[in-house]
């Protein structure tokens, strides 16, 4: 009986090891495919398949995305991105707490990221939008009148160094000699 | 002869050159350049090349180490330390070496040097009189053979097998004659096999160096860079740590080659003596790095790790493609290079090496280059990030393909 218990909690580890392991891997470079997983990180292929499809299953990952420097992106696609943070103030009553607040503001495609923090405001918000205008008209008009929300303070994003571990820069050569001892 | 390259050019080059007053000493004119060099010439005149050939980390230093730097010359800590090292750090390389079992004494068994590099040296200058016999366990770092004739004394090569997994065994010292040298230096986890040894292996080695009187000088720079088990040292074994010097540094693990920084460990008999040839050639490790290296054992633990996971996949990674390509490569489990074979029809290294970075742009470099224990072998380095490793083994791939009977 302990014998079978030790030898499923092992599975257990090894399982806990390669899910931590992926997930790792996956945040570095989503695009990594499952034959360079594999051998990375000394899986079989089926392995990773299983491991990344309960990963997605359970919400794990919620989703894969690029990260991109809109800057650059601009000369090359014509596109407009203006991102702001955005800090929200909010009261709450009896029948409504920071979780209904988010459900609402959640939904807005504007909104590229919602988070509850602590210190000096409660809601602390990304937004992205075509222009400047765009994004104070937002603001005024669908977020500052929810009715719990006491106060908005909007900040512009005006250059981005670095985003989910990527330093924006350009790329260095590598200056080391090409054949050393 | 003049050594104004002024006047130099006047004299063209039509003209006879002058008798030199600056002959290179017979030690220098019978020490060849490494036999990496030649290597490094052919990968210079090409463009795009992938290099494999790198001995050192694609890492930058630790942000916290580079500022603890940046600070120390800011404050204007620009003057010399204590010979030895700064006692700060000393103490904490004696007590970092604990995870090792080593334990020294900070004040007399601790010395800091320009590097590992100048650490050896000084061993060999230190320890090593004419006529002594010091055993070199091959294929090993290049400057082991030229330190000790530098040094005044002998070699004698001992090749590790590719059967042992390029371990030292009593086999292999017992067949090579090593039981009249005076010392035994070797490197694991090793440069350029990526091979490590166990306590368990060490075992055996340190009883033969017991029984035959020999002193270890154990090179193990690439310690914190060991992907299966724990490294060990043999200076923790019994006995052991009064016949061993140990010598270690940042440049591996902390990626801080360019800082020279290292040390070594040993009895205060050796170390006092290692100090006297570096009071009077160094005087001091470069402060600067020094104050970086404080800062490294403080707060630069987990950089280390991650750098230490990233080579671990990627050595996994290099090792699959091997396999897949049916490649003979034996699992190196420490440092950052992989050791494969020469893949068939080729028998010799240098050819494979030469043609491989002509057809493909890829550059490995040829096992000889490492004594001769290295033949029929390539050093493949993967202290070079994933993408380029994926394109190089691409490449090799299609190459090793073409010439497949």
């Amino acid at each position: 009986m302990s014998d079978q218990s030790d030898a499923a909690s092992g599975e257990g580890q090894a399982d806990t090891e390669a899910r931590a392991e992926l997930l790792d891997l996956l945040c570095e470079n989503a695009r990594y495919s499952t034959e360079d997983l594999a051998r990375m990180t000394g899986l079989d292929a089926d392995e990773v398949e299983a491991v990344v499809a309960d990963l997605e299953s359970s919400g794990v990952v919620q989703g894969y995305a690029a990260v991109v420097d809109w800057d650059r992106a601009e000369s090359v696609t014509d596109a407009e991105h203006v991102h702001a943070l955005v800090e929200l103030n909010v009261t709450l009553d009896r029948e409504t707490g920071y979780e209904d607040i988010a459900e609402r503001l959640a939904q807005f495609p504007e909104v590229q990221a919602l988070r509850l923090v602590s210190g000096d405001y409660d809601f602390a918000l990304e937004v992205e939008e075509e222009s400047m205008s765009r994004v104070s008209r937002f603001i005024s008009e669908k977020v500052a009148p929810v009715p719990e929300i006491t106060q908005t303070v909007t900040h512009y994003v005006m250059d981005t160094y670095k985003e989910a571990g990527h330093r924006f820069e350009e790329t260095g050569d590598d200056d080391r000699l090409s054949v050393t001892p | 002869m003049s050594l104004d390259g002024e006047s130099d050019r006047e004299a063209g080059d039509g003209e006879e050159a002058e008798e030199s007053t600056l002959t290179p000493s017979q030690r220098v004119q019978n020490t060849p350049p490494s036999g990496i060099r030649r290597f490094f010439e052919l990968t210079e005149e090409m463009d795009d090349v992938i290099s494999l050939g790198v001995g050192e980390p694609d890492f930058t230093a630790p942000w916290n180490a580079r500022e603890a730097a940046i600070a120390s010359l800011e404050r204007g800590q620009t003057s010399y330390t204590a010979n030895r090292g700064m006692r700060d750090l000393r103490e904490r390389i004696a007590a970092d070496a604990e995870r090792w079992d080593l334990s020294y004494d900070p004040d007399e068994e601790v010395i800091v040097t320009a590097g590992a590099s100048e650490a050896i040296d000084a061993a060999f200058r230190a320890l090593v009189d004419p006529g002594n016999v010091v055993a070199v366990a091959e294929p090993c770092y290049v400057s082991y053979e030229p330190g000790v004739r530098f040094a005044g004394g002998e070699t004698l090569p001992v090749p590790t097998r590719a059967e042992d997994e390029f371990e030292l065994t009593p086999a292999v010292l017992q067949e090579a004659g090593a039981e009249r040298a005076d010392y035994l230096i070797y490197c694991y986890p090793n440069n350029p096999t990526g091979a490590t040894m166990s306590v368990e292996e060490l075992a055996p080695v340190a009883e033969f160096c017991k029984e035959h009187d020999v002193g270890v000088l154990s090179d193990e720079i690439y310690a914190d860079l060991t992907y299966e088990g724990e490294h060990a040292s043999i200076a923790a074994l019994p006995e052991m740590r009064e016949r061993t010097v140990v010598f270690n540094g940042f440049s591996k693990a902390y990626a801080m080659t360019g800082l020279r920084l290292g040390y070594a460990l040993g009895p205060a008999g050796a170390i006092e003596a290692m100090n006297r040839v570096h009071q009077y050639t160094m005087l001091s490790a470069p402060t600067t790095a020094q104050y970086a290296a404080v800062e490294a054992l403080d707060s630069c633990a987990d950089e280390v790790a991650e750098m230490r996971r990233q080579y671990d996949r990627r050595r996994q990674f290099v090792l699959s493609r091997f396999d897949e390509m049916g490649v003979e490569c034996f699992e190196a489990t420490g440092a950052f290079y992989v050791f494969p074979e020469v893949p068939d029809p080729w028998e010799d290294a240098g050819t494979f090496a030469e043609a491989l970075l002509e057809a493909e742009s890829v550059a490995m470099v040829p096992g000889g280059a490492f004594g001769a224990g290295g033949n029929g072998h390539l050093r493949a380095s993967y202290a070079t990030g994933l993408d380029d490793l994926k394109e190089a083994m691409r490449r090799l791939e299609r190459f090793v393909d073409e010439h497949r009977d």
